[in-house]
């Protein structure tokens, strides 16, 4: 059960950040922080297939975090987080065209390693 | 992106990180207090919504989604994966100071390696694409 969570967690969070970056660029750079703004923001996102989608996937991904939370300790996760920062670098790289160089992998990889350090 | 369109980009992964901490916080300190919930049912949980705790850190979560799609719509999630990722040695500070817990060296180990990983992608360009990824249009 314990597994299938954090399974769960990984594969839906990766899926929720990929989705919702795809869906934001679509519909263009928020500019501002003004309440406006962010309506604008919202009206847009609600009828974007992409957000919709990255959201239902973060949606899971929460529910299934606050189970994990309820029967186990928060480091349980951590493997899958650690894991998921680099698979969302891929994704970034081969499914988003983002320019990822050699900075970028290094930061994903001490991120995942520090990640995983923090439990101990 | 020119200087002034930067900071607005640094602002924003400011309060993404700020609201990621204190909601994540919030949010475990009431689920501790709830108890264990396992269910396919959204109906299970809106019992541990009545907790303050819960409740006020899915509010604060739910501003940190807001500020997370407005950063997605500016920067490179291979550059905003990084750099939020600061809310983790935020966390363990936090704990250090407030809660007195003690940090061993692996932990130390892992909030400088956290650290580096930060520094490092906040020296790449926070946007390398043009438009949506075309593809996937």
């Amino acid at each position: 059960m314990k597994w299938l969570l954090v399974a769960i967690i990984a594969i839906c969070n990766t899926l929720g950040d990929v989705l919702n970056t795809a869906g934001m660029k679509r519909q263009g750079e928020v500019q501002d922080l003004r309440p406006q703004t962010l309506a604008w923001m919202v009206r847009r996102a609600v009828v974007n297939p992409y957000v919709i989608a990255g959201i239902a996937a973060m949606a899971v991904s929460f529910f299934a975090l606050l189970s994990l939370l309820s029967i186990a300790n928060v480091s349980f996760a951590v493997p899958a987080t650690a894991a998921s920062y680099l698979l969302e670098t891929l994704l970034a790289k081969y499914v988003l065209g983002e320019d990822v160089r050699t900075r970028r992998w290094a930061a994903a990889t001490l991120v995942a390693a520090g990640v995983v350090l923090l439990q101990f | 992106m020119n200087a002034n369109g930067n900071r607005k980009t640094q602002l924003l992964v400011l309060l993404v990180v700020v609201s990621n901490v204190l909601g994540n916080v919030s949010l475990s300190h009431g689920m501790q207090q709830v108890g264990r919930i396992v269910s396919a049912s959204p109906f299970d949980y809106l019992k541990a919504f009545t907790n303050p705790w819960t409740a006020a850190g899915i509010c604060i979560l739910a501003i940190w989604m807001l500020c997370d799609l407005a950063l997605l719509s500016r920067a490179d999630l291979s550059f905003v994966l990084p750099v939020t990722a600061s809310a983790y040695v935020l966390v363990a500070l936090f704990g250090r100071i407030l809660l007195h817990e003690h940090i061993s060296w692996l932990r130390w180990l892992g909030i400088v390696l956290i650290t580096g990983g930060v520094v490092l992608a906040e020296e790449t360009p926070t946007r390398t694409t043009k438009g949506p990824p075309e593809h996937l249009i």
